[in-house]
């Protein structure tokens, strides 16, 4: 039928019932692990955080790729490029906004556990 | 007769491969999930910044339960690849599979709304409100912009399933569902970061 063609170019219809059930399992692990992490205090405090951080990155791909079926393909090229903009948005405003309150609340004497978590990875 | 805009667009103008109406409405529709994506960075840095303000009230690790959290959690999880589910189906013109599916959905995503209003419920009734501290300011702002998003997803969700009873899997529905799912996707994928820098690190 004419529609099939049309619809199966666009990038969030390309799944296949492995590719969700994949997808779907790491992510289940990959919120599992954190919990875990979190609930038994298995690590110390700075390296749970890394931790649970690197979970949620690799998550996030996962769903990007088994999900919403993000690739190097032609017809995703724009998609991709359009999220890759997105990302340094996104690393600016929030990465921007901590620098600046991190910094402003340390010359202000404030030492909350956020700062202290933070300042071995904000300048 | 129709008058679905989409119907408008003459199906196969141009061997240019933009020209699929279909594809450059999707192309359009995650240009907005990306504007909507910066609009969630602000208010994570909203709540990021005000994350320690606590104004002598209760802190993170007082307010969640983390098991409680994992439950919604798992909710969204489920209902992501369940909405995957009904796309497979669609692909296959089952409509009852998709209406199925879509319905299963529904329901997984009420179950997150209803376990989020309860949550929220519980804490201003013990006058933990969003006027009690900064953090709970940006707690309520980052939880519940994410949890109203996923609110119009299921208001989207229940016409769609009206849609594919009333008109089938015409071109435009099966379009409209591949944009639901692109934006159903992207609630989970955002809750991703709200379940790690709420409650995974508000509980450390």
């Amino acid at each position: 039928m004419e529609h099939d063609a049309a619809i199966s170019h666009s990038g969030a219809s390309k799944g296949t019932l492995s590719s969700y059930v994949t997808g779907f399992i790491l992510a289940i692990v990959l919120t599992v692990i954190p919990f875990w992490l979190v609930m038994s205090g298995a690590l110390s405090p700075g390296h749970t955080l890394a931790a649970i951080f690197s979970a949620a990155v690799v998550q996030i791909l996962v769903h990007l790729h088994y999900f919403l079926h993000l690739d190097r393909s032609s017809e995703e090229q724009w998609n991709v490029m359009a999220i890759a903009f997105t990302a340094i948005a996104v690393v600016v405003v929030v990465g921007g906004s901590l620098w600046i309150m991190v910094n402003l609340h340390e010359r202000m004497g404030d030492t909350s556990l956020l700062i202290h978590a933070l300042r071995p990875m904000i300048g | 007769m129709t008058t679905d805009v989409l119907d408008t667009f003459p199906a196969h103008a141009e061997d240019h491969e933009h020209a699929d109406p279909v594809a450059t409405t999707a192309f359009g529709f995650w240009i907005y999930i990306m504007s909507d994506c910066i609009l969630f960075a602000t208010v994570f840095a909203g709540f990021v910044v005000l994350s320690h303000n606590y104004a002598g009230g209760p802190t993170g690790k007082e307010l969640f339960d983390l098991k409680y959290t994992l439950g919604e959690t798992m909710f969204l999880l489920f209902s992501s690849v369940t909405y995957g589910f009904a796309m497979l189906a669609m692909h296959k013109e089952r409509k009852q599979q998709v209406l199925g599916w879509l319905l299963v959905t529904f329901l997984l995503g009420l179950g997150f709304i209803v376990m989020e209003v309860n949550e929220f419920t519980q804490m201003v009734v013990a006058g933990h409100g969003p006027d009690r501290s900064g953090f709970l300011s940006g707690f309520f702002t980052l939880v519940g912009t994410h949890g109203c998003h996923v609110t119009m997803g299921l208001i989207w969700m229940a016409v769609m399933m009206a849609q594919v009873m009333t008109k089938g899997l015409t071109t435009p529905v099966q379009s409209r569902l591949m944009r639901l799912s692109m934006f159903w996707h992207f609630l989970d994928i955002v809750w991703i970061g709200v379940f790690t820098v709420v409650y995974l690190t508000g509980v450390m």
